[in-house]
């Protein structure tokens, strides 16, 4: 069962374990320069209104009431990350997807979990996502491009403009491993409970579909599954199509005004904020993606079109960043930071 | 205690008084860490001690609806369980009520001794679709 709460989902399995939940919230963030250095984690900058596509009724393409799921508005450019909050002990594997290429592997998407190369990340352990896994340790962050500009992920590596938005599935793990593997664990310390351009005037008929598209790299890793492929729970697993929606037309739509745009790299920086780095000293990152290291970034895409896709992309230096480690073996607990 | 609290307000009433139930979730964190004493959580809660100690033995009336609250977010407990087992209804709830009094009514009944699946399914979902 999937709930929108608080601008975000949270996605549960009652009928499995009561204590198999997850939130899954869309950030927004700063867009880092798209200028082929490494850069750190850019910070959140509150999560993105989240609504049902039901609620929208004809003011949404006929495709997106077919899909089902939610909508969030982005202006062209901006970026987003995904964090994931395990709001227990209960772990998740969770496949992610942007215009169906999936985010790790740069496959097309399927339903269900596999290996070689793995398709999904699992929390706790994995606290949050921001872009395509390009390489080892690097990937490159989700940038919202018009749908249709030739921009995007999906159609540099599919060559088609169908789907656009972020796909999720989520799969808890099976009652009987999580019992076995996890709760034994935890109830040896009591009972505590544990503790994400077009014009107006055309609206109907203009796209409001924005896609994901490969921005500036950063160092992100994704790490390996380390439980057994058979302790996840498939047959109870839940899907989501979030729509991304042009922030032009999120009031004609929603009658709600969208978010305002969010500081560049530069200004951020400029002001003495903090940037950020992760570190899981003890778990093994996943290789990246061949296909999704191909891809062209967003610049590059646009200088090979003549054109300027990016308002601003200066670069930035003297980033003051903040390193936050993982509690060692500590995987109970909500966890939070780099709001 | 555990498996009470996450199966919510179905299974809170009638099992434990608000006192007892305060004080034994008080003091299972407290084994864990000593931040969970009478004096330190009604420190956090901005209660005096000898109030929650009070409150813990089921003396006097129960605490207002924002001081639950606040105790249910310090003991890391839903809400509505301490309002519930304090024998009021939180005030969201209670304007949902008041603005549609006939069809709630109904609702509540209706739902009254439906098995947990079936209340669930009230809940509204994120629909997934095709694609």
């Amino acid at each position: 069962m999937i709930e929108l709460k608080d601008d975000a989902l949270e996605f549960s399995f009652p009928e499995v374990h009561p204590r198999a939940r997850l939130r899954v919230g869309f950030q927004r963030t700063l867009r880092i320069p798209d200028d082929e250095r490494e850069h750190a984690l850019p910070p959140g900058l509150g999560r993105f209104p989240l609504r049902h596509v039901d609620d929208a009724g004809e003011r949404v393409p006929a495709e997106w009431v077919r899909r089902g799921g939610v909508m969030l508005p982005m202006y062209q450019s901006e970026a987003m990350w995904l964090n994931f909050t395990a709001l227990s002990d209960y772990p998740f594997a969770l496949k992610v997807a942007a215009g169906k290429v999936n985010a790790a592997t740069g496959e097309e998407w399927v339903d269900g979990l596999h290996r070689g190369p793995q398709d999904y990340l699992v929390v706790p352990g994995q606290p949050w996502l921001d872009g395509y896994a390009v390489e080892k340790g690097v990937i490159r962050q989700f940038v919202a491009m018009p749908l249709g500009e030739g921009y995007s992920a999906e159609e540099q590596i599919f060559g088609t403009a169908e789907h656009g938005g972020v796909q999720l599935l989520a799969c808890p793990m099976k009652r009987e491993a999580y019992e076995r593997k996890v709760a034994r664990r935890v109830m040896a310390l009591k009972d505590h409970l544990m503790s994400p351009e077009m014009s107006l005037c055309k609206a109907p008929s203009a796209r409001a579909d924005m896609s994901l598209a490969p921005g500036g790299r950063m160092r992100q890793e994704i790490y390996e599954d380390e439980w057994e492929m058979e302790d996840w729970d498939q047959r109870h697993g839940s899907r989501c199509f979030i729509h991304l929606t042009n922030s032009l037309v999120w009031r004609a739509i929603t009658g709600e005004e969208p978010p305002t745009t969010p500081p560049t790299s530069r200004e951020y920086t400029e002001a003495g904020l903090p940037w950020f780095d992760y570190y899981a000293a003890d778990r093994e990152a996943l290789a990246g993606s061949e296909v999704l290291a191909r891809l062209r970034s967003v610049l590059e895409e646009g200088r090979r079109r003549g054109r300027v896709p990016l308002p601003e992309n200066a670069p930035v230096d003297g980033e003051r960043v903040v390193p936050i480690r993982e509690r060692p073996r500590d995987r109970a607990g909500v966890r939070d930071g780099r709001w | 205690m555990l498996h009470m609290i996450e199966r919510g307000t179905d299974t809170a009433a009638g099992a434990h008084t608000l006192g007892s139930f305060l004080r034994a979730r008080r003091e299972a964190l407290r084994e864990e860490d000593s931040r969970y004493s009478l004096r330190q959580v009604a420190g956090r809660v901005g209660i005096e001690p000898s109030y929650l100690s009070k409150v813990e033995r089921d003396i006097g009336s129960p605490p207002a609806e924002e001081t639950l609250v606040r105790l249910a977010g310090e003991l890391d407990v839903e809400p509505d369980v301490l309002l519930a087992l304090a024998g009021k209804i939180s005030s969201d709830l209670r304007e949902a009520i008041r603005r549609r009094p006939l069809l709630f009514g109904e609702l509540i009944r209706q739902l009254k001794d439906a098995p947990d699946r079936a209340v669930l399914r009230v809940v509204r979902e994120v629909r997934d679709g095709e694609w």
